[in-house]
């Protein structure tokens, strides 16, 4: 995506050059770049991530990650200024590398100092992270005078690459960096190609990639695989638009019969993948698949009605705890034990119960105002839950253990691995609710009333059902989430049902895009099977989402895959005043950064 | 926009029109009303605390009310100004805190701290106020600044993503342990003033707290900057064409927010001598509860808001929970503070003194 | 067209639980561990079970655990789930690093290196436990875990491993509801395979109770406990044994773990005139009750008590807890003890930071040991483990440790302990210093266990 004004300029107009590169911007981005850099450092991140090994013997993961900031900084700086209308496309070159290289340097001067800092100073009362051994990381083992120069050249280089990226034209920089990525994604995600490669007896495949199972890459194996994906890549580049034509092309009733075919075997390769991978990563695919279930319901009352619920978990908390205790035979108020087939009809009563509960009394309320208040029904809730009041009936702290298994006539669910399907049926059914209800006189409804509640009233829609309505559907996916959750952990306890899960929960779909299907599907498996599979990662999970939620909402409010309805209410102002504005203010010029083309 | 038609417009209408909404939104407020009187009827009636415990509990609801009124001063401004929840201020109040436990941790290793307790005070309060203040500055700049015009819901997201950026930065730099804030000694004990017997260390939050809400309404009200803040929140656009530098004004008051939440956090010191990187969200919270019970925007209202606020927190639940013989009512002090929330948005969403917003403003 | 894509939705879920209904049938049928109910356990606790073994016990023979086999030269995997983050962190430190003594200093079993495969944290709660011990039995390898620190994560870690047939023992778990209460009573959160080195807290609340109505003369007392097993469990039994010797609990209540303001707990407390509080719960909540006890109209002549749960570094050089008492499990003596501090010390640069670490190690030997009963070797160095042997190794085996001779009853309950009463005065500056200053020591004898 890029702002870059799509408006047809008038041929006759002569064009005025563009503005070059400010190297003043470059700068900035460097000290800014150093400052992430010596954040990355001193939370401890760089010596958490350093004992893994991406590439053996020369690439730690501590390292890489120090140094993809000047990377990223040094490709921000050398971003040619976006072309405006009336002006020339901007050109690239030397200006780009330098400017990439400048922002490096200055991040890796930061470093610099941070390691005479740590050296001179033991700060470790305070900043508990700044330890010997992190001197010993950022200086590669050189003393400090030696260190500093190198940590700016090394951080220089990677900026200056970074710029060069601009250089490359769009198929080579294409190739180029998603097969970057890919080796990155073999060398992060070692365990599961090496489950992968070993269930599929490709044995030889794992000694000459990896140093061993769950090792690192080797050499060889990072510029072999480098080479299968640029090749791979830079063919598709070629073809890509060709394919995509000979696709639209079809007739519908061909098109149709490939679609189906393609998801039969999607299908058939999912049925087959938690017996491949186990049951460590079909765990978190199960964790996935039901925080993907909230986010589905999620999305209903944030994204389609546009109510912001804070509190979202107080409904996944009630789906638990409903089937808790319907089904556990140790919950303290409920004797006739049920199955938990047998109580998903209560579970959806009491949800939907709930669901008007809250809704009720904040359907006057503003927008800001129901977020806050929703929060404060989430947090009661996981109090009332944990309090001695209502231990009788909750267990308090101790919660509600001995859940059974999930039993669908003869099959029992109990692994993880068994667990994955029933899970991926209730996303697929959460999907088809919310495709179904998207177009439906509610959906309509709820997206009229996310317009302009008072417009849309004014036209007839009743606020109040409309509302009511959001948040019982919302309600009742989160609940489907809180019964799987419960049956296939076998307990359920207060502390679980935090603020944090709600945070999540939004997180997935404002990354993803709001309104979108396919992109809350991205969002849950890029935030929750990354961080989960990535052990040494998880005490960073939160920081990471706290920067993507701000990052998403500066640079891309509508998500990675955004409905196309949210995307153009984001942008369509945007669109049509950037350019100018840009032209004449140049506080403009600094803060939108359009985003690259890649 | 969707809020445009704010709250004051629609109590008129709904007077009129008899829904199923309006007769549950007011058996809920009977109901609330009845279930508060029959509990203090109860628990007073039952005689187990003397008037002089139930003398202490207010006295020290006093005390973090105080805290909470600094706290929602940013709140207040922050919204009164460019009508959003600053979600991250809790955080800036937990980042002033935890400056002040590190700067009071090094003065008591030296004699100052037992020698001059007063000047060691002063110096844990103006490095908690600057650090507060820096970091209330730099969220603004990096994430609020960029989205001035958006929709109204994505500053908040914004400011929720900076809450958690903050808390986590902050546990990753010093550690997830909760830190004791040393004690001082000569605060220990108590003091008798008109005749009360109050805690030496309530004494000082409640006059500090009294000094710095003077200071801020006087400023406020009587400089060209609190002259130009108030111009702003009244209208930014008419502020600029008549030569306020709208941006320049809004970091003053992101900054004097930051200032009043690093004060808090110094004195939260005081009163709960003991934090870690989570602190912040609890009070963050309570204090926006106390801005909207005063009435958001409006200052007077915050600091009112948050007196009454630590009151109803302190006494509640032994005046209410307890009247029902609830066991270990004290489990459930952080419901009464979010029940006191959503009761002020049913029952009158302007607060107690009135909202100071301007009118159909996006 | 909307009607069309909706039907083709609906058949794709269609054909999806047909293949998983047509494959369902085949599950399981493992070669290692799968779980199955444990034929052994005559009370309660079997019925409870019955519901997962019903469940899974169509692949596994009925009574049988199921065997680990370790191929010749591939390590005997443990496992531990202590508390390592958080404000309890020092507790389940300290035992993690016994754990590495123990294996450092076994060097090798039966020919097989040992590897520590998880070292999960437990968190010190119900989910954490119910996590950890989630993703321990997921590797059908680890034969034994080491765990928890906490009785509150042991609650549901018990639950977890031993219907994975595997065995948990832990070297700080105190509550009697994860065995019993001395008495016979099974627990209501026993489960055979669980057992513990550490004492059970009938036997501190015992101890506690005597010291106070005997030693202190105090005759009208509150207990606070936080909703976790562990405290609620210690303060029931210290109810339980105070009034059995004639005094009155004035208040018993409970906070959260995570509540900062304690006033109206302890105006409460002033208000009932107890002249005692017992708190055996953890910090920070140990750190608000005591400070805030002290500012209390009416609790300014109260005495405080806690036991070992708070008996750490980071509590007992608070100012608020200056001559407080504690109760907590006796520190070994002996030759054999002096040598492990040596080593703690040498490896980890600080003398025993909480109380359980000999417990750990204990505990940590007891399961070498039984692996080496349970164990049969074919001769060319693959070991074949028979689990239900395991546990039958563990009740019948008589250890001498470190903190004495350990023998395990038919509910897990492995110690026959000593409790110490220490005093945490002005003159004690650190936690060795509070340990060494021993006011009382009641045996389980002395107490009528």
């Amino acid at each position: 995506m890029s702002q870059v004004v799509d408006a047809p300029v008038p041929v006759e107009v002569e064009l005025r050059p563009a503005a070059r590169l400010d190297m003043r911007r470059a700068v900035r981005l460097g000290l800014s770049g150093g400052v992430a850099m010596v954040l990355v450092c001193a939370i401890g991140m760089v010596a958490a991530f350093q004992p893994r090994m991406l590439i053996d013997p020369i690439l730690p993961m501590g390292t890489f990650f120090l140094y993809l900031l000047p990377l990223i900084f040094g490709w921000t700086a050398s971003q040619p200024p976006p072309t405006l209308e009336g002006f020339e496309p901007a050109k690239t070159g030397a200006r780009n590398i330098l400017a990439g290289a400048l922002a490096g340097v200055l991040g890796g001067l930061c470093v610099g100092l941070l390691l005479i800092v740590i050296t001179t100073w033991d700060l470790r009362g305070v900043f508990i992270n700044l330890s010997p051994q992190l001197a010993e990381i950022i200086s590669f083992g050189l003393p400090v005078a030696a260190a500093i120069p190198v940590i700016a050249l090394v951080a220089g280089v990677v900026g200056a690459l970074g710029g060069a990226i601009h250089l490359l034209s769009p198929r080579p920089r294409r190739a180029t960096m998603s097969a970057l990525a890919w080796v990155l994604v073999f060398s992060l995600f070692t365990d599961i190609f090496g489950q992968l490669f070993d269930a599929l007896s490709l044995d030889f495949v794992i000694d000459f990639l990896y140093t061993g199972r769950g090792g690192a890459l080797t050499i060889a194996g990072a510029l072999v695989l480098f080479a299968v994906f640029f090749a791979f890549y830079w063919w598709l580049g070629g073809r890509e638009s060709t394919l995509r034509q000979r696709v639209q092309a079809m007739p519908a009733g061909r098109r149709s019969r490939w679609q189906i075919g393609a998801a039969v075997i999607i299908l058939v390769i999912l049925y087959f993948v938690p017996r491949i991978m186990g049951p460590f990563v079909s765990q978190i695919l199960v964790t996935a698949g039901i925080y993907l279930l909230m986010a589905l319901g999620l999305n209903i009352v944030v994204g389609y009605a546009g109510l912001l619920d804070l509190g979202y978990v107080a409904f996944f908390a009630v789906g638990a705890y409903s089937t808790a205790i319907l089904t556990s035979p140790q919950s303290p108020a409920f004797s006739p034990e049920i199955s938990v087939l047998a109580s998903i009809p209560f579970v959806m009563i009491a949800a939907a119960i709930a669901g008007i509960l809250v809704a009720t009394p904040v359907i006057r309320m503003r927008g800001d105002y129901l977020a806050i208040v929703t929060l404060g029904f989430g947090e009661i809730a996981r109090i009332l839950l944990n309090s001695e009041w209502l231990a009788p009936y909750f267990g308090g702290a101790q919660g509600i253990t001995n859940i059974p298994d999930l039993q669908i006539g003869p099959i029992t669910f109990s692994t993880p691995q068994d667990y994955f399907y029933p899970v991926f049926l209730f996303v697929v059914l959460a999907a088809y609710i919310t495709y179904a209800v998207q177009n439906s006189r509610w959906g309509r409804a709820w997206m009229a009333m996310r317009e302009d509640e008072s417009v849309a009233e004014a036209m007839g829609i009743n606020i109040v059902t409309a509302k009511l309505s959001a948040f019982v559907v919302g309600a009742i996916l989160a609940s489907f989430g809180g019964t799987l959750f419960a049956s296939q952990i076998g307990s359920v306890f207060p502390h679980t049902f935090d603020i944090v899960v709600s945070i999540t929960v939004l997180v997935i779909i404002i990354v993803g895009g709001m309104g979108s299907v396919p992109g809350v599907v991205l969002g849950a498996i890029v935030l929750i099977v990354l961080p989960n599979l990535l052990r040494e990662f998880s005490e960073y999970q939160f920081l990471f989402y706290g920067v993507l939620l701000i990052v998403m909402m500066l640079k891309r409010p509508e998500g990675f895959i955004p409905s196309r309805r949210r995307a153009q209410e984001l942008h369509a102002e945007e669109l049509s005043q950037d350019a100018w504005l840009e032209i004449y203010g140049e506080k403009g010029l600094e803060e939108k950064v359009p985003e690259g083309t890649t | 926009m969707t809020e445009a038609a704010t709250v004051d417009a629609r109590p008129a209408r709904r007077a009129t029109r008899i829904t199923p909404v309006s007769i549950f939104l007011w058996a809920l407020r009977i109901a609330a009303l009845a279930i508060i009187l029959y509990g203090s009827y109860l628990s007073i009636s039952s005689g187990r605390l003397t008037a002089s415990q139930w003398r202490d509990l207010f006295v020290f609801g006093i005390s973090t009310g105080s805290v909470y009124a600094l706290i929602a001063l940013g709140y207040t401004m922050v919204y009164g100004v460019l009508r959003f929840i600053n979600f991250a201020h809790g955080e800036v109040f937990m980042v002033g805190a935890m400056m002040a436990f590190y700067v009071a941790n090094a003065l008591a290793a030296t004699t100052l701290w037992t020698s001059s307790p007063v000047i060691s005070l002063l110096i844990v309060l103006v490095a908690a106020m600057a650090t507060s203040t820096s970091v209330a500055v730099i969220v603004e700049r990096i994430a609020y600044r960029p989205l001035r015009g958006a929709p109204r819901l994505i500053p908040l997201i914004t400011s929720i993503g900076a809450s958690f950026t903050i808390q986590y930065l902050v546990r990753g730099l010093v550690g997830p342990s909760t830190k004791a804030f040393p004690r001082v000694e000569s605060l220990r004990g108590t003091t008798e003033i008109f005749g009360l017997v109050i805690l030496k260390s309530q004494v000082v939050v409640i006059a500090a707290a009294l000094v710095m809400m003077t200071g801020l309404y006087l400023f406020v009200e009587k400089t060209r900057t609190g002259k130009s803040m108030r111009a702003v929140a009244e209208d930014p656009e008419t502020a600029a064409l008549m030569g306020i530098d709208v941006d320049r004004t809004i970091v003053k008051v992101f900054a004097v927010g930051g200032a009043m939440a690093g004060v808090a956090g110094a004195l939260w010191g005081l009163v709960f001598p003991s934090l870690n990187f989570f602190s912040g969200f609890l009070p963050g919270i309570k204090a926006f509860t106390a801005a909207v019970l005063g009435g958001i925007g409006n200052i007077v209202g915050a600091m009112l808001g948050g007196v009454s606020l630590g009151i109803f927190e302190s006494v509640g639940p032994s005046l209410v929970l307890a009247g029902y013989e609830i066991p270990a009512f004290s489990q459930l002090k952080d419901v009464v503070a979010y029940a006191a929330l959503v009761l002020v948005l049913i029952f009158r969403p302007t607060g107690i003194l009135g909202e100071r917003l301007a009118e159909e403003r996006t | 067209m909307k009607m069309k894509r909706g039907l083709k939705l609906l058949a794709l879920v269609g054909a999806l639980s047909l293949i998983i209904a047509a494959c369902g049938g085949g599950e399981g049928g493992d070669t290692t561990t799968t779980a199955g109910g444990d034929e052994e356990t005559t009370t309660t606790a079997a019925a409870e079970e019955t519901t997962t073994s019903a469940a899974e016990g169509t692949t596994v023979p009925a009574g049988e655990l199921g065997t680990v086999e370790v191929a010749a030269g591939e390590p005997i995997k443990i496992a531990s789930a202590q508390t390592i983050s958080g404000d309890t962190a020092s507790l389940g430190e300290d035992q993690v690093r016994a754990i590495e003594i123990a294996i450092a200093d076994k060097g090798e079993l039966l020919g097989h290196p040992i590897e520590l495969a998880f070292d999960e944290d437990e968190g010190c709660n119900s989910e954490g436990g119910q996590t950890a011990a989630t993703r321990i039995t997921a590797d059908p390898q680890v034969i034994a875990v080491i765990g928890t620190s906490c009785s509150g994560a042991g609650v549901p870690a018990s639950n977890v491993i031993t219907s994975a047939g595997r065995i948990l023992v832990s070297g700080s778990n105190t509550s009697p509801v994860l065995t019993s209460d001395l008495a016979g009573n099974e627990g209501p959160e026993h489960h055979e395979g669980y057992f513990r080195t550490a004492h059970n807290d009938a036997i501190q609340g015992a101890a506690a109770a005597t010291f106070v109505f005997e030693e202190l003369g105090l005759t009208n007392v509150a207990t606070i406990n936080d909703g976790d097993p562990y405290t609620q469990g210690l303060t029931s039994a210290f109810e339980a044994a105070y009034e059995g010797l004639g005094g009155t609990i004035a208040l018993s209540t409970a906070v959260t773990a995570d509540q900062t303001d304690m006033r109206p707990v302890l105006t409460e407390v002033a208000a009932a005139g107890a002249e005692l509080i017992f708190f055996p719960i953890f910090q920070p909540a140990g750190d608000f009750v005591a400070e805030q006890a002290l500012e209390v109209a009416g609790l300014e002549e109260v005495v405080l008590m806690g036991a070992d749960g708070l008996l750490s570094d980071t509590y007992v050089v608070l100012p608020q807890t200056e001559n407080m008492y504690f109760s907590g499990p006796q520190t070994p003596t002996g030759d054999a003890y002096d040598e492990f501090v040596a080593k703690y010390q040498e490896a980890y640069g600080e003398p025993p930071i909480q109380s359980f670490h000999a417990h750990a190690y204990d505990a940590t030997n007891m399961v070498f040991a039984a692996i080496e009963e349970a164990a049969t070797d074919d001769g060319s160095g693959n070991l074949s483990i028979d689990l239900q042997a395991l546990r039958d190794a563990m009740h019948s085996m008589t250890h001498e440790g470190l903190t004495g001779s350990l023998s395990c009853d038919e509910f897990g309950d492995c110690a026959a302990p000593n409790i110490d009463i220490l005093q945490n005065t002005p003159e004690t500056a650190d936690i060795a210093a509070v340990r060494a200053n021993i006011l009382a020591t009641y045996s389980a004898e002395q107490l009528g266990f």
